[in-house]
């Protein structure tokens, strides 16, 4: 916890990011890249869904890191609440942009998968439906914080929104428990997964390559908001 | 149907969308970082 209150002086984090942003995107870049190759060519067909189901190795990453990028604006918001450090509102503004794409190209990835599988782009099932939400609520939030932003607001009521909005990741995750959908159960756990493990390998190379990848947007987005909220600063300073 | 299109087409789309991203947010902060400087 110390480490994290001492990332939280701008300063620091800057002398941190700068060298962290090259490397998390060389990173994400090659693993993705190796996990993307190695999806197409090195795994076999599924011996229902064909060729289609190599679609898993870019839809369940993007899946993660809708869902993923929400919690992260919901853990920023809270340490903004609590502990008031401008890092984290800056953190959790960051992570929304790229959040909301890679929530939107889980249901586009999902929709292009479900077209040759299930026979259709769309259908309004429990884990679609909740997915959809997600974007939409990624979307009102970034409203909510330019708004904020806008009127010279705290940031208090984009981060209760961001704790508020939690309330979706359970009702995703669960979906395919509660309700009788057209997806699939639940078939990639922590500890186990239904999909064999020659098909499955290739996964954890995006997975880790889009993690990366993500978290080298966030940083970069993170450094362009304080370098702004500095110069803003400055210019209010020789203003006055 | 040609499973391989639709491979292809959500390959393309992610792959596409995440280099856009990443180009946009290392414009965005280069352009406001070279600004401040």
């Amino acid at each position: 916890m110390a480490s994290l209150h001492a990332l939280a002086n701008p300063a620091r984090f800057l002398r941190l990011a700068r060298p962290l942003t090259p490397a998390l995107l060389l990173a994400g870049a090659v693993l993705t890249l190796f996990g993307c190759w190695a999806g197409l060519t090195q795994t076999p067909p599924d011996y229902l869904q064909g060729d289609s189901v190599r679609i898993l190795y870019i839809h369940v990453p993007t899946a993660w890191l809708g869902m993923g990028g929400w919690s992260g604006i919901a853990l920023a918001s809270l340490s903004y609440l609590v502990w008031r450090h401008p890092l984290a509102r800056v953190a959790a503004r960051a992570i929304a942009l790229p959040g909301a794409v890679f929530a939107f190209l889980c249901l586009a990835t999902g929709s292009i998968w479900g077209r040759p599988t299930w026979g259709t782009w769309w259908e309004w099932d429990g884990r679609l439906t909740s997915m959809l939400l997600l974007f939409f609520v990624y979307l009102a939030y970034m409203a909510l914080a330019r708004a904020d932003a806008d009127r010279g607001g705290d940031g208090r009521l984009p981060a209760i929104y961001g704790i508020a909005g939690t309330v979706l990741l359970p009702i995703i995750r669960y979906s395919v428990v509660w309700w009788n959908t057209l997806h699939q159960g639940e078939s990639i756990g922590l500890t186990s997964s239904t999909i064999d493990s020659s098909m499955l390998w290739p996964l954890w190379f995006t997975l880790a390559g889009f993690t990366f990848l993500f978290a080298g947007i966030v940083l970069m987005r993170m450094r362009a908001m304080l370098a702004r909220e500095r110069r803003e600063a400055r210019m209010r300073r020789m203003a006055a | 149907m040609n499973q391989w299109l639709f491979v292809a087409a959500a390959y393309g789309l992610t792959l596409g969308a995440t280099i856009a991203l990443i180009g946009w947010s290392y414009a965005a902060m280069r352009a406001v970082e070279r600004e401040r400087k």
